[in-house]
């Protein structure tokens, strides 16, 4: 029989290795490009690490996206379980099975069964595979689980030789082959398969830690191909598996000028008067009570209002708690829900592993396509994971969002610290804008503050605003900063009340002063008239008195003279 | 190849199950030297201890390979006695005369 049919194609210039793509989310890109195209990949790990059920899909996608017919040869499980379990992954196969897309064929091999009697070879395996392969014209093969021979087979060193012969037989018909095997203890399968397929060896792993699960995918070894070497997580759900390759993201994303309202006026006012930039990551932490979610909801309103679309993962409240909260300060954020502009995602934290929250919120964004992105609070992430683990994974998001120009408001609940400039999970270097709000107790009450910490690149307010929820929103109000402190709440209304009555006091003083000095300007001016008046009548009289005189002196005169003319004198 | 022989009735004490006739398989992938030695072992075999009673028939899985699935055949040569039940599996050249009447049932387990 000839074996040797299609001959394993030379590779195109000898540099760039062809690569088979999966079509499966994320695993392509953490391959860059797929599996080495005609040659078998060894996927390993322990049980229920999703092996089977990466095989099919890549099988599956195979068929349906890329017109490459499969065989699926099943050691472990028969066709009908097949079918079934895959069914939930949106694949039909017994329809691909009807249209020749996909070849199933289930090999049992029951050790009760079988009686060795002398020399045999696995020829019946190669004869299987060859009208599998021929009766679809497949491209890719999946053998799962292959190692179940050597549980079946008595004879350990024929299976090892045959193995051997069907890589190779597989390899000169190009076909690009998934091989699965079970997690050895100390190696990757129990029965050494990574001797055989030294191409392609892809690592899953079921972790469970603090009894929350996370599925992790690494790329073991990839001859001749560059590949994503860090462990990534990814998902099973109802649309086939999904690798999440972010920690190959970095600080490549270009930044825009474009900046987006906060909601509040006042606090707008306080970022430079414009709001916080587009596509930056905003912090906004604060013990319990502060008013975190009020403020994020006039975000998301703020954004639904400009017809932009919100993703809201609620970490503590359900979505019907949050919207009825938010309406008794008068924000209607149901209306935004029932317009299809705001999505929440209500979960506590305890139901995925860290890894699986971050896939599962990397996966609702890039399903529903914000523009404005909240998780409200990130610390409660700290009940599944530590700090360190938090941080690394809100790294990885926001560098995410960051590259979608998603603005991303977190919020934090802190504990009442003794340094507050800490947050619980440290992640305050992420944010580019960071806002505190805090309870300042004074005067037998509690009040809210809030304040800029720091806002990367603009003109930020250094005050402190007094903070109030009213039927009406968030209001903020400047608080009263005197000698005896900041003041708040009543403490600033009375201040305030003292300050006015102090003024009246000060204002009447300084009327009544003017007054007086009316009243005395009046009396010195009738004191001016009166010695006008008295000085006038004697200058009448002075006066008088001169004309009196010369009109005397004119008289003697005139007396002398008509004397004279009487006398006739000479 | 395939060897026909008459039913017989009351041989329930020499096999389990009370069989009329064996009904044997052997699987094969073209004349290799194993698959003429299966055949020619087999044969001698039953000639031994199935005088009249045995029928065997030979699949080349060269010519139809599909009937390999049916069978659950994987190694070759590939003995099935599809009769007396429940079905045996034996599998290589047959070589071993002892493990092949054990696998067979024609002897009990030592």
């Amino acid at each position: 029989m000839d074996m040797v049919r299609v001959e394993d194609k030379p590779k195109s210039s000898g540099t760039q290795l062809e690569k088979s793509l999966t079509g499966i989310k994320g695993l392509d890109e953490v391959t860059k490009g797929g599996l080495p195209k005609g040659r078998p990949t060894l996927i390993c790990g322990g049980a229920g690490s999703g092996k089977t059920l990466l095989a099919i899909e890549f099988l599956g996608r195979g068929a349906l996206q890329f017109g490459e017919p499969g065989v699926f040869m099943s050691f472990e499980e028969t066709s009908e379980e097949l079918t079934k379990n895959v069914v939930s992954l949106g694949f039909n196969l017994d329809d691909l099975v009807a249209q020749k897309k996909i070849f199933l064929d289930y090999v049992q091999i029951d050790r009760n069964e079988i009686e060795e009697t002398g020399e045999y070879d696995l020829e019946g395996l190669f004869i299987r595979l060859e009208h599998a392969i021929a009766s679809v014209g497949a491209k890719r093969v999946v053998l799962d689980t292959i190692e179940t021979l050597f549980s079946g087979i008595p004879n350990p060193a024929v299976v090892r030789a045959e193995l051997k012969r069907l890589f190779q037989w597989l390899k000169n018909k190009g076909m690009t082959t998934i091989i699965t095997g079970e997690q050895g203890e100390k190696t990757f399968t129990r029965h050494g398969l990574e001797e055989y397929v030294s191409d392609c060896v892809i690592f899953l792993d079921h972790r469970i830690s603090e009894q929350v699960s996370t599925r992790r995918i690494r790329v073991v070894k990839y001859r001749g191909s560059a590949h994503d070497t860090n462990e990534f997580p990814f998902l099973i759900d109802e649309k086939g598996i999904t690798v999440m390759p972010i920690t190959s993201l970095g600080l490549r994303h270009t930044v825009t000028n474009k900046r987006v309202s906060t909601g509040i006026a006042r606090l707008d006012a306080m970022l430079g008067g414009k709001g916080y930039y587009r596509g930056s990551s905003v912090l906004i932490s604060g013990s319990a009570g502060t008013g975190k979610t009020s403020v994020v909801a006039h975000f998301a309103d703020a954004a639904c209002r400009r017809g932009e679309r919100c993703l809201y993962f609620a970490f503590e409240e359900s979505e019907s708690q949050v919207i009825r909260n938010m309406l008794s300060i008068g924000i209607d954020l149901e209306q935004w829900v029932k317009k299809g502009l705001l999505k929440y995602h209500a979960g506590r934290p305890t139901i995925y592993g860290l890894e699986t929250h971050l896939s599962v919120m990397q996966k609702m964004i890039n399903e529903f396509k914000p523009a404005v992105v909240i998780v409200d609070p990130v610390s409660n992430l700290n009940a599944v994971a530590n700090n360190s683990n938090v941080k690394t994974m809100l790294t990885r998001l926001l560098d995410q969002l960051k590259l979608d120009r998603i603005t991303t408001v977190l919020t934090i609940l802190t504990q009442g610290s003794p340094t507050p400039e800490s947050t619980d999970v440290d992640i305050s270097s992420l944010a580019d804008t960071w806002i505190r709000l805090r309870d300042i107790e004074f005067g037998g009450e509690r009040n809210r503050g809030m304040y800029i910490l720091k806002s990367r690149g603009m003109a930020h307010s250094n005050q402190i605003r007094e903070f109030v929820l009213t039927d009406k929103g968030v209001d903020l109000l400047d608080v009263y900063v005197g000698p005896s402190g900041v003041l708040t709440g009543s403490a600033r209304l009375s201040q305030e009340a003292q300050e006015k009555a102090k003024d009246l006091v000060r204002q009447q003083d300084a009327q009544i002063k003017q007054l007086n000095l009316e009243r005395k300007r009046k009396a010195m001016e009738a004191q001016i008239a009166d010695i006008r008046a008295q000085f006038g009548t004697e200058e009448a009289e002075v006066k008088k008195l001169i004309k009196q005189e010369n009109l005397r002196q004119q008289k003697v005169s005139q007396d002398r003279e008509a004397m004279a003319q009487i006398r006739k004198a000479d | 190849m395939a060897t026909k022989t008459k039913r017989l009735k009351k041989n329930r004490g020499e096999s389990e199950g009370g069989v009329k006739t064996w009904e044997l398989r052997l699987y094969v992938a073209g004349q290799t030297s194993k698959s003429l030695a299966a055949f020619s072992n087999l044969k001698k075999l039953c000639e031994e201890h199935l005088q009249g009673q045995y029928r065997i028939e030979v699949i080349d899985l060269l010519e139809n390979p599909a009937l390999a699935k049916g069978d659950q055949i994987f190694a070759i040569p590939t003995l099935v006695r599809k009769l007396p039940e429940p079905i045996k599996k034996i599998i290589g050249d047959l070589s071993n005369k002892e493990r092949v009447l054990v696998g067979l049932n024609l002897i009990p387990t030592a």
